[in-house]
């Protein structure tokens, strides 16, 4: 029974993993990142009450969100093309793409491990990040009509 | 015989006359004494605004390069678009690779008409069209700042142009078209100090339209389409429409649009991207008095539908 229902829980993963569309993983995973970098954008500016608890829960979603981003899974070969604004550039340049990747997300963990304690700490670390959004996207995303 | 004889001739003639007008319009115009006159001085503090509002380092730094490297203004950014590869040049301090020997007359003839000291034309990648709106004093503040970044040496390869644009003398009649100090848009009387200071910055220093304006095939700006979004000159990407009309930035505040250029983020928490990164990073160099204006001109222009073709979505 154990082996059945392991069985069909591999199976499951299997299809799920077939039928999954590299495109709208990235993206969602994009969206919920602007999303909480949104909310911790308007705390940084004083539009929302600075919570340190609250905070840090957001920093640790942003982290989470961060460590599900595989780059080889959501970016494979021949995913540039359909409803996309992926850059070519993305694969011609698969170890610049991945090292700019890899900075956001050392730069979101530096920030959940220095826990801001107030809102001039939370608006450096957003600073930080926010630039990294833009570095990425700079080279990597076209913007389409 | 004679008859064909006749048509030649006037046809030799007329090719003639032709010609000499062609070369006689397409000389290079320098300013007059008048507006060299209002130079004045010059300050490297109020200058470095200009620099900033300018976006000089977008094209002229070093490619990729950051933080204060980006103040070494050796050029070398190729720039491919479907006239040829534009090179920015240095603008370094260094005399000879640089501009480290101009005169501030020199810099403002390069910078409202499109002049090179040698009396050459500058291709309009520069963007002298929009430049050309500049109050003189404020070339002459650029220059006292520019004295105070490095020299750096170093010459970046020429442009690479296709025929005909690889005939520098030609661009004189491009500019009997499209070179003006004139606003693009013009505002009634009594219109607010932040709005008027806003189309300064925009139609001027900030040249905001030469991107995000359609051109027209000889490469000119559409001024009935002014901002409304443009398929890139780089690329196959589109430069967003930052009017209020459809497609554009209609639902943004101006407070929006002003934190935008501070923080680089869109109101739904969207990223800057693209050329826009650089853009972004030198409008965080300006002061919030700048930035709203910025945003009060582009709420106050005429709306526009996109500038640029709908995207066909591609099937899955």
């Amino acid at each position: 029974m154990r082996k059945l229902v392991i069985a069909i829980s591999m199976l499951s993963l299997a299809v799920s993993a077939a039928f999954a569309d590299p495109i709208l993983d990235r993206q969602g995973l994009m969206k919920e990142r602007g999303k909480l970098v949104g909310g911790l954008s308007k705390i940084a500016k004083g539009e929302a009450d600075f919570d340190a608890a609250a905070v840090l829960t957001q920093l640790q979603a942003l982290q989470v969100n961060a460590e599900k981003f595989d780059v080889d899974a959501l970016f494979p070969a021949g995913s540039d093309t359909g409803d996309t604004t992926a850059s070519p550039k993305i694969w011609e340049d698969m170890a610049g793409f991945k090292s700019a990747e890899d900075k956001y997300l050392a730069d979101v963990k530096a920030a959940v491990a220095a826990a801001p304690a107030d809102v001039d700490a939370l608006k450096a670390q957003v600073g930080t990040i926010g630039s990294d959004c833009g570095t990425c996207h700079q080279g990597y995303r076209i913007k389409k009509g | 015989m004679p008859l064909l004889k006749k048509l030649v001739g006037a046809a030799l003639v007329l090719g003639g006359v032709g010609a000499v007008a062609g070369w006689l319009l397409s000389a290079p115009v320098r300013l007059d004494s008048e507006t060299l006159a209002q130079l004045g001085p010059g300050d490297a503090a109020r200058g470095k605004r200009i620099f900033y509002a300018g976006g000089c380092t977008s094209c002229h730094a070093r490619p990729g390069s950051e933080g204060e490297a980006r103040l070494q203004l050796v050029g070398g950014l190729e720039l491919k678009t479907p006239f040829g590869t534009f090179v920015p040049p240095n603008i370094s301090q260094d005399p000879k690779d640089g501009i480290g020997a101009w005169t501030v007359e020199d810099l403002a003839n390069a910078m409202l008409k499109g002049v090179s000291p040698s009396g050459e034309h500058f291709y309009p990648a520069f963007p002298y069209a929009s430049y050309a709106r500049m109050k003189p004093a404020d070339i002459a503040d650029l220059y006292a700042f520019l004295k105070t970044l490095p020299a750096v040496a170093g010459k970046a390869p020429d442009n690479s142009l296709s025929f005909p644009f690889n005939i520098r003398r030609g661009l004189g009649l491009w500019k009997r078209l499209y070179l003006s100090n004139e606003p693009v848009i013009a505002l009634a009387d009594g219109t607010p100090d932040p709005v008027l200071a806003g189309r300064y910055l925009v139609e001027g220093p900030g040249h905001c339209g030469e991107c995000h304006t359609p051109r027209d095939f000889t490469g000119g700006t559409r001024k009935s389409q002014w901002l409304a979004g443009a398929a890139a000159a780089e690329g196959s990407g589109i430069v967003p429409n930052i009017t209020s009309g459809e497609g554009g930035i209609g639902d943004w505040s101006e407070a929006d649009i002003a934190n935008y250029l501070e923080t680089g983020f869109t109101p739904d928490f969207d990223s800057v991207g693209g050329a826009m990164v650089d853009v972004q990073r030198n409008m965080a160099e300006l002061t919030p008095e700048d930035r709203a204006a910025i945003a009060a001109y582009l709420k106050a222009i005429p709306p526009h539908p996109n500038g640029y073709p709908v995207r066909s979505k591609p099937a899955k």
